[in-house]
């Protein structure tokens, strides 16, 4: 009871308190709270991965259209680049009156955002097969199917797994304005602690965020490596 | 002979391991919008086991007649047969796997070890993986690369070592054909003379049908048993052996493609043992080489010694004279 009268109210605290109300990060804070966080930490991944592979189904195939023919590629690029301008919370306020409140506008939002990336890393990829290869490929006796599969995919493999880390990296942050429109992922916590001069609830939501993108990174430039082993060799190295 | 690196024999398709002759009959190719034909009435026949070199100027039509064969361009009229069958009846894929192919920009794959890049067509042919590998450390051996390289990958060798691999990987399911545009256009003169040797050295053991694209009259006359010379506007010019061509050019156009020294080039195709009259005393203080040497250097012999006939020894020992009248008719110009 002291504590009100020496400045703001700890927040959801429970019995026990070795924290102080200016304190800049309490552990014991954090440790009563790792529940409520771990929860908004499973829910902010699977909403950044759900949009992250809605948005490799679409992209992807798109791509693979507009490198077969190539005047769909101006529209395709047109659209992305629109849904990736429009700011996204007034997107996730443009979605409501259609889409609802919930999980659905909300990876609708997000989706939007990775396409632009996905699609032009995509195509770049792609078109990078250095025509002789391609060549070399048909002359040899590869059909166009066994090229795609063999030669085209694996050679644009580096390009979209850079526009994924990119991506995943941007949906994770963008993923904590979800909680805007509905009670998903760390944003909540972000939302709900943000007035209190009480500041280690911001910084767990904030850090924790921060984390997982890093940790998203790490293992999709692991992957990277795993996926493409020759883009390291150079001469002299293996 | 087969093919010493598929001492197993024949596989795939029921000709391989075996040359086969590929004609040209009566082929025209005319690319839409183009008034001009890039290929003319082309006729002509490589023998089993030969190689033919197409030379002529640039935008003579040397790669399409070469794409015609393994029909990455398909002809405007006329027909191409291999082994006597005609190409249009092939399924295309089967046709081109039948068909060793190689570029200048070579085209490994970039993302495939060495390994893998030689064994891309035994894959699809559907080999089994010891046999895939056994036929891989083969053709390294053939190209003369340690085997270690077949974990490597393409942008961790040199431009030699990468077209050897090129070579190599067209070799792979031992096709009866070769179709080779420029192979060695792209390295430096001491490596093109290096992997040009080891190609012809290469050719003695495995039996091939070669058409090997050049616009290096000097590539073609080392490389072809023959040589075609294609004209602007692709018509054949001239057919025939290195010895014909520079001996006996048709026109003023095929005289100037190969060269004003073609009596010379000529010399350097025969040894001075060769025309060597073994009845035949060297006067004292003659010059002396050995009869392998070409007669192109025993001219310079005779030239730098100021003399009129040359000595020619086997082992060490006279066997016969060569006069300075006699190399000039040799030349024969
Ligand atoms: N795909 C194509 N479409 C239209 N014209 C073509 C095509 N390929 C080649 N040509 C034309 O056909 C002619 C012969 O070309 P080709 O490539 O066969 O010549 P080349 O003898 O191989 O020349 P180079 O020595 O420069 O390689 C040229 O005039 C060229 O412009
Ligand atoms: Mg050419």
């Amino acid at each position: 009871m002291s504590l009100r009268l020496q400045g703001p109210v700890i927040p959801d605290f429970g019995n026990t308190s070795g924290c102080k109300a200016n304190e800049t990060f309490c552990w014991d804070w954090f440790a009563d709270h790792w529940d409520r966080f771990a929860a908004e930490l499973v829910q902010h991944v699977y909403v950044s991965a759900i949009a992250i592979v809605i948005g490799l189904v679409i992209a992807l195939p798109a791509a693979l259209v507009a490198y077969r023919l190539p005047r769909f590629e101006t529209p395709a690029v047109v659209f992305s680049t629109i849904l990736y301008t429009i700011p996204v919370l007034g997107f996730f306020l443009l979605m409501i009156p259609v889409t609802g409140i919930g999980l659905f506008t909300i990876e609708i939002a997000l989706v939007g955002y990775t396409l632009l990336l996905l699609f032009r890393n995509t195509l770049t990829g792609l078109r990078s097969v250095p025509p002789e290869v391609r060549a070399a490929a048909l002359g040899m006796g590869l059909t166009p199917g066994q090229i795609l599969v063999r030669i085209t995919f694996p050679l644009a493999l580096p390009a979209v797994m850079a526009g994924l880390r990119v991506v995943t990296v941007t949906t994770i942050s963008l993923a904590t304005l979800a909680a805007y429109i509905a009670p998903y992922g760390l944003g909540q916590s972000i939302l709900f602690y943000i007035g209190n001069t009480f500041i280690s609830g911001l910084i767990s939501a904030g850090v924790l965020a921060i984390l997982l993108a890093l940790v998203a990174d790490a293992l999709i430039v692991g992957l990277t490596r795993l996926v493409t082993p020759w883009a390291r060799a150079r001469r002299g190295g293996a | 002979m087969t093919d010493p690196a598929t001492q197993e024999g024949p596989v795939g398709a029921s000709h391989r391991g075996e040359a086969l002759a590929i004609e040209f009959r009566h082929v025209t190719k005319r690319y839409p919008g183009q008034d001009a034909p890039a290929i003319d009435d082309l006729s002509l026949t490589v023998p089993p086991g030969e190689t033919c070199c197409l030379v002529g100027p640039s935008g003579g039509g040397k790669t399409t007649a070469m794409k015609l064969v393994n029909r990455l361009i398909e002809p405007t009229s006329g027909d191409i047969l291999i082994g006597g069958r005609s190409v249009l009846t092939y399924d295309v894929t089967t046709l081109r796997r039948d068909i060793g192919y190689v570029i200048q920009q070579v085209g490994l794959f970039p993302h495939m070890t060495i390994g893998a890049n030689i064994g891309t067509i035994p894959r699809l042919l559907g080999w089994d993986k010891e046999r895939i590998a056994e036929r891989t450390g083969r053709l390294l051996d053939l190209v003369r690369l340690d085997r270690s390289y077949a974990k490597r990958y393409p942008a961790q060798l040199s431009g030699g070592q990468q077209q050897r691999i090129g070579l190599a990987r067209a070799l792979a399911a031992d096709p009866p054909v070769m179709l080779m545009d420029e192979p060695f256009g792209a390295l430096d003169p001491i490596t093109r003379a290096e992997i040009q040797d080891e190609f012809l050295s290469l050719e003695n053991e495995i039996r091939k049908t070669v058409i090997f694209v050049t616009h290096d009259i000097d590539e073609a006359i080392k490389m072809g048993d023959k040589i075609a010379v294609l004209r602007p506007g692709g018509r054949l010019a001239q057919y025939g052996s290195a010895d014909e061509l520079l001996g006996d050019p048709v026109d003023d156009f095929v005289a100037d493609f190969v060269g004003a020294d073609r009596g010379l080039k000529r010399l350097s195709l025969r040894s001075v043992g060769e025309l060597a009259d073994p009845g035949r005393e060297a006067p004292p203080g003659a010059p002396s080489v050995s009869a392998g040497t070409s007669l192109r250097v025993g001219l310079s012999v005779l030239l730098a010694a100021n003399a009129e006939v040359l000595e020619v020894t086997k082992e060490g020992r006279p066997a016969g004279a060569v006069t300075l009248a006699e190399i000039r008719e040799a030349a024969g110009s």
